[in-house]
């Protein structure tokens, strides 16, 4: 009995066992200076660059600035919800456990931008366009990938038992991804209000070094930041099991 | 300095839109580090209230000691 909180029950025993963290926390523990580090570093000169050091746009004026905060806020969306998909796909094909945790700590960071995203894009809306919001295709896929986030999060506090929570959590995730291209090319298949793409498109860029500049290390810095959130919240969720499962034994050593 | 807060006049547009990545981005953060501080001196509570679990050939008295 005395080792029952390895393994609380037979089903819960494969999730709890095998997702050995130990060598998750060393190379955690080694990453997170150096991650750290860099998002100060990448923050600062990306706030120096967007806010003092860049040119204003000859048609938005000063309301360019708003792109160094909103643009990387949806890429780190689409790259969060990428995570939740890989996760997914890793969780049902392999099974493997520490997946299962990626996508549990990525989802509350990926609503986090995809929020950012969509009300920064609202505050740079009502200048340049006149208007908060418009249900053009690119918004409202923005709007669905919200939703996702937080119908895969609530989807995991459903169940109670945490294998089904993984599988269900992994399925939605995946079924959702098709959300994604439909998001990266909403402005080209439909006519939306929202601009295509000017960096990731192929050939040179559409925009000014001098723009270009805060912007990729604004990226960067969401980027660096975005890692340095997985790895804590990682952290907190194999935390949040281990104090079950330990729980789940002590109720049952009790009851002996 | 006040022309670099006016931004050009469009100062409500652009502060409002940093100050809310910066509370949303600083309030996820903390919010982490919070949880995670106090989810790990739980679990540091749980491991200290049971020692038996890594010694399995002893007895397991300690871990049934509920309060």
């Amino acid at each position: 009995m005395a080792d029952a909180s390895l393994a609380p029950n037979p089903s819960g025993g494969f999730w709890h066992g095998l997702a050995n963290p130990a060598r998750f926390q060393r190379l955690s523990s080694r990453l997170l200076p150096f991650l750290v580090i860099a998002t100060i570093g990448f923050f600062l000169s990306g706030l120096y660059f967007g806010l003092i050091a860049s040119p204003i746009d000859y048609q938005q004026k000063d309301t360019v600035r708003i792109m160094y905060v909103h643009v990387p806020a949806a890429w780190l969306a689409m790259a969060s919800y990428s995570t939740l998909a890989v996760a997914g796909f890793v969780v049902l094909v392999w099974r493997h456990p520490l997946a299962d945790v990626a996508g549990a700590a990525a989802a509350p960071i990926g609503a986090a931008f995809t929020f950012l995203a969509l009300a920064t894009g609202a505050i740079w809306g009502q200048p340049t366009w006149g208007t908060w919001w418009v249900w053009d295709a690119r918004l409202t896929s923005v709007l669905i990938l919200f939703f996702l986030f937080l119908g895969y999060i609530a989807i995991r506090n459903a169940f109670d038992e945490r294998e089904r929570a993984a599988k269900a959590a992994a399925i939605l995730a995946l079924v959702g991804a098709v959300n994604l291209p439909i998001i990266k090319f909403s402005v080209e298949w439909w006519n939306t209000l929202h601009q295509p793409a000017s960096v990731t498109r192929l050939g040179a860029p559409a925009m000014h070094p001098d723009m270009l500049r805060p912007l990729l290390l604004m990226a960067a810095a969401y980027l660096c930041l975005f890692a340095v959130l997985l790895l804590l919240r990682m952290r907190l969720e194999l935390a949040r099991r281990r104090i079950e499962a330990m729980q789940i034994a002590r109720a049952g050593a009790a009851e002996a | 300095m006040s022309a670099f807060l006016h931004m050009g006049g469009y100062a409500v547009f652009v502060w409002s839109a940093y100050g809310l990545a910066a509370l949303t981005l600083i309030g996820l953060t903390v919010a982490t580090v919070v949880s995670l501080k106090r989810a790990s001196a739980e679990l540091a509570d749980l491991e200290a209230l049971a020692p038996a679990r890594r010694r399995r050939r002893r007895p397991a008295a300690p871990a049934a000691e509920e309060e």
